[in-house]
């Protein structure tokens, strides 16, 4: 690791090593103290099934059943380290890369793939699980996230007087974000408005094949120094310090003292995206330094090392991993086309003149086909 | 029975078309299993392996080792059900078998261990290269005569390379045992390229662009200059085909749309804008003076007689206690917010009209003899007959429904104003919905009038005398008034005219009634 600059280690809160050894931080610490041997089985549980859900719909890309598929590989730690410190009346506002985040909300992980296939703009109720829907235009959502944020200070949602009925909202981007107009504009208003808001920043070191040495010159984290919004960088591979500081910044929110950035140090180790090639801009042995660093691996060496991993739970985990490959594949593949015109639906929630105007025009210009009803 | 299944290129990246067959990881007779690494094929963006979508045996592999394979082409046959009992009247595929490559010409061999196999075909001519392969399926369903077959000629493309006459493939693969026997060929792969390249025929009418005339409930796109102009024109924007980009109203179609529709209403003659009797001319015995009939009197006459004979007129009568409808009329003469329009019992009348009219809508129609149809207006444009130095003109105040109290004060004044002055637009003559004319200035109680060509409905105000009147039981001195409307019997029943007359008399006589019906 650099001494300096963005990929240094500098203020890096770390609660486990590399070697899944715990490490004395007793600033951090209290955090996590609640994390019983019992939830950290939970922890590693999540971050399996995330990791063999993502290896299946990688596979279900390649075999042409999902046009493009994002995988989460290696950012399994800090998705589920900080969704499950998420509770109601929370809000998430994920990008399009939180498979386990998701996870941690309850979402069944195989009808997420509607979105994927192209038969959906999305296909879950975002109020019903507190996680909004996928957000493609890279940093467009912190600017939702902060206005839902600001909404719930309205709504008397936040610092109310009994802590456990306070909310905040936590908004996920990447580190490329970082560099986007919208997220900046999100960090002003969030930072002048109080607004009750974590900006859970996944440095996965690159923004498609843009590293992030050339994006910024200090750590990402230092970027909410300059907003005056508080900031803890993280190791996003150690899933029990990412659990521990986003414990505490929703904390902070929820009381209403404000935004928090957290920038969650990981590395994203498959490609940018199905459509990507990773080997093109980065070496097998940067790739395999951070394989050493795998975030499930960690956590399991730690729980061997307490002896709190039997071979009956891995085996069921394990079983659940295949069953979930299985029904993923079977779901997917059970999907027919949908009728053309539903890409009209739901794009307003009221009836609105221009879109009924289209789906008229497109209707008649289907019908228009003298092979009519065979791609409807 | 043995159930077949095609595996073809996918799409590994987005949009791509096509990918180079890099290596096999496995070959045919193998037993695979779902997600086990099958080949890896290089494409624009990336070096990708793909894994296997089935369980079962491969059956045939249709792409060599640096072979070029579109998106969509069948590369790979799977059996997925390789116990199953094989079909009574067919044996079973030739390469099942036969696993060895070099057995089946039909089936590539892997280029690293036999380059050549396939070499001697692809020198051999054309004809029996394909006859070597196409007649396989025709006597034997090879899982590859199934999958070429489908794709009518593809396989060239996608089996051994060396094979290659495009030409007479679609000829000679017949027997598409793909779309007789549904057991077979399951398509694995999705979002296929292959057949997108076609375009699909359509009808021969042509479409209209989003927003054209289907769309009629489309905001019109006008910028608020020409909203101005059609305003003042009086043209309603929906009817104007508009020529700018993206369907934008221009001014140019403004006022071209004014142009052609001006004719159609308003006729114009010559010394339209001379009094009629300048033209006249002395009869030989100083009788009598001859006036050629033109301009507004022949416009009014062809009017009168165009409606008391086509419109079998049926007329109702009110006589109104209006004393509340005097007091009203003062007191907003001397309120500040009036002090700038001309307050007068008119306008409370045209009012108590238009309040009826929104109970009684039907009144607000006309009779389409052409089209045979009723036609009902969502809109009142108010009519005020007028008496000018061109003769009658009956101008009318458009979408009069939407005015409050004030704006219908400003609009009658200036209507008259305007006819006074005999500049009266033509756009404010056209379109007129339902009509009042105020004779009660001329000093008489009623009449019958005549319906405005086009109109259903015409109501007659007469004068306001001071009259004796039973009021609460006593006889006083009390402001009356007579009502009279006319309407077109074709479409308004007596009862329904009777209706509208008695809710004007209603309000005339109690203005309080107007804020229980606004």
């Amino acid at each position: 690791m650099e001494a300096t600059g963005p990929l240094s280690d500098e203020g890096l809160v770390q609660l486990l090593d590399v070697d899944g050894t715990r490490v004395a931080d007793p600033d951090w610490e209290p955090y996590a103290a609640h994390l019983t041997p019992d939830a950290l089985r939970l922890a590693w549980r999540l971050m399996t099934i995330t990791r063999a859900f993502d290896a299946e719909a990688t596979s279900l890309q390649r075999q042409g059943e999902l046009g493009l598929w994002v995988s989460c590989l290696g950012q399994e730690a800090a998705q589920i380290g900080s969704g499950t410190a998420v509770r109601e009346p929370d809000y998430v506002f994920p990008s399009y890369r939180e498979h386990g985040v998701a996870l941690t909300r309850d979402i069944d992980l195989p009808q997420m793939l509607t979105l994927f296939r192209g038969l959906e703009h999305g296909s879950w109720d975002p109020v019903a699980h507190s996680f909004h829907l996928y957000t493609l235009v890279i940093g467009a959502h912190s600017l939702h996230a902060t206005g839902y944020a600001m909404a719930m200070d309205r709504d008397g949602l936040v610092a109310s007087g009994s802590p456990d009925k306070d909310g905040a909202v936590i908004c996920y981007f990447g580190d490329g974000a970082t560099s986007q107009g919208d997220v900046n504009e999100a960090l002003v208003f969030a930072s002048v408005n109080n607004a009750p808001i974590v900006f859970f920043v996944q440095n996965n070191q690159f923004a498609i094949s843009e590293p992030t040495t050339r994006q910024s010159r200090v750590p990402l984290a230092q970027r909410a120094d300059g907003f005056g919004i508080p900031r803890v960088r993280v190791d996003g591979n150690d899933v029990i310090a990412v659990h521990a500081v986003t414990q505490w910044a929703l904390r902070h929110a929820r009381a209403g003292q404000g935004p928090v950035l957290i920038e969650a140090f990981t590395y994203r180790m498959a490609s940018h995206t199905t459509s990507d090639d990773a080997t093109r801009y980065r070496t097998r042995a940067d790739e395999e330094k951070w394989r050493q660093r795998d975030p499930i691996e960690r956590l399991k060496k730690h729980l061997d090392a307490l002896g709190e991993l039997p071979q009956e739970f891995r085996d069921a985990v394990t079983a659940e991993t295949k069953a979930l490959g299985k029904r993923t594949r079977e779901t997917v593949k059970s999907w027919e086309r949908p009728a053309l015109l539903t890409m009209f639906d739901h794009v307003y929630a009221e009836p609105h003149q221009q879109v009924e105007s289209e789906r008229a025009w497109f209707d008649r210009y289907q019908q228009s086909f003298l092979d009519e009803g065979s791609h409807a | 029975m043995p159930t077949f299944e095609t595996f073809r290129m996918p799409d590994a990246g987005e949009g791509l078309t096509e990918a180079d067959i890099v290596i096999w990881h496995v070959k045919p007779g193998d037993t695979v299993e779902v997600n086990q690494p099958l080949l890896e094929v290089e494409t624009a963006k990336s070096l990708v392996e793909l894994p296997c979508p089935v369980d079962g045996v491969v059956t045939e592999l249709l792409a060599e080792v640096g072979q070029t394979v579109d998106v969509g082409a069948p590369i790979a046959v799977f059996d997925t059900d390789p116990g199953g009992e094989a079909p009574a009247d067919a044996p079973a595929p030739a390469a099942e078998s036969a696993p060895a490559p070099e057995s089946t010409p039909a089936s590539p061999a892997p280029a690293a261990s036999a380059p050549s196999a396939s070499a001697p075909s692809a020198e051999a001519p054309a004809d029996s290269a394909n006859q070597s392969r196409l007649d396989t399926p025709a006597d034997t369903p090879t899982a590859a005569g199934r999958a070429g077959a489908s794709e009518s000629g593809t396989v060239q493309t996608v089996g051994a390379g060396a094979v290659a006459a495009p030409a007479a493939a679609p000829a000679a693969a017949p027997a598409t045992h793909a779309e007789d026997e549904p057991s077979g060929a399951v398509l694995v792969g999705y979002g296929v390229r292959a057949g997108s390249a076609q375009r699909r025929p359509r009808r021969a009418e042509a479409l209209e662009p989003i927003g054209g005339a289907a769309d009629s409930e489309y905001p019109v796109l006008a910028k608020p200059p020409v909203r101005k102009l059609a305003k003042e024109l009086g043209i309603d924007l929906t009817t104007v085909t508009p020529s700018g980009p993206g369907g934008l109203v221009t001014r140019e179609d403004v006022e071209s749309a004014a142009k052609s529709f001006a004719p159609q209403v308003l006729a114009t003659y010559p010394g339209d804008d001379q009094p009629w009797l300048e033209s006249g001319t002395m009869t030989k015995d100083g009788r009598a003076t001859r006036v050629p009939v033109r301009s507004v009197r022949k416009r009014t006459a062809e009017a009168m007689v165009s409606s008391a004979f086509t419109a079998p007129h049926v007329t109702v009568f009110l006589t109104v206690d209006v004393t509340e409808t005097m007091n009203l009329v003062s007191r907003l003469k001397a309120d500040r917010e009036f002090s700038d329009v001309r307050v007068t019992p008119l306008l409370i009348v045209a009012k108590a009209f238009l309040l009826a009219v929104r109970r009684h809508p039907e009144i607000n129609a006309s009779w389409d003899e052409a089209a045979q149809e009723i036609v009902y207006k969502h809109y009142v444009n108010l009519g005020i007959a007028a008496s000018t130095p061109r003769g009658l003109l009956v101008p009318n105040i458009k979408d009069a429904h939407r005015l409050p109290l004030h704006a219908l004060a400003q609009e009658i004044q200036e209507l008259t104003g305007l006819a006074r002055e005999s500049k009266t637009p033509p756009s404010a003559l056209r379109d007129g919905t339902l009509t009042i004319t105020n004779v009660g200035p001329l000093g008489i109680d009623t009449g019958t009038p005549i319906l405005n060509p086009g109109e259903a409905a015409i109501l007659a105000f007469g004068a306001i005398r001071e009259q004796p009147w039973v009021h609460e039981g006593e006889i006083k001195i009390r402001w009356v008034t007579q009502l009279a409307l006319s309407v077109d019997h074709r479409l308004v029943d007596g009862e329904l005219g009777a209706r509208v007359l008695a809710d004007v008399g209603r309000v005339m006589n109690d203005p309080g009634q107007g804020l229980v019906w606004a």
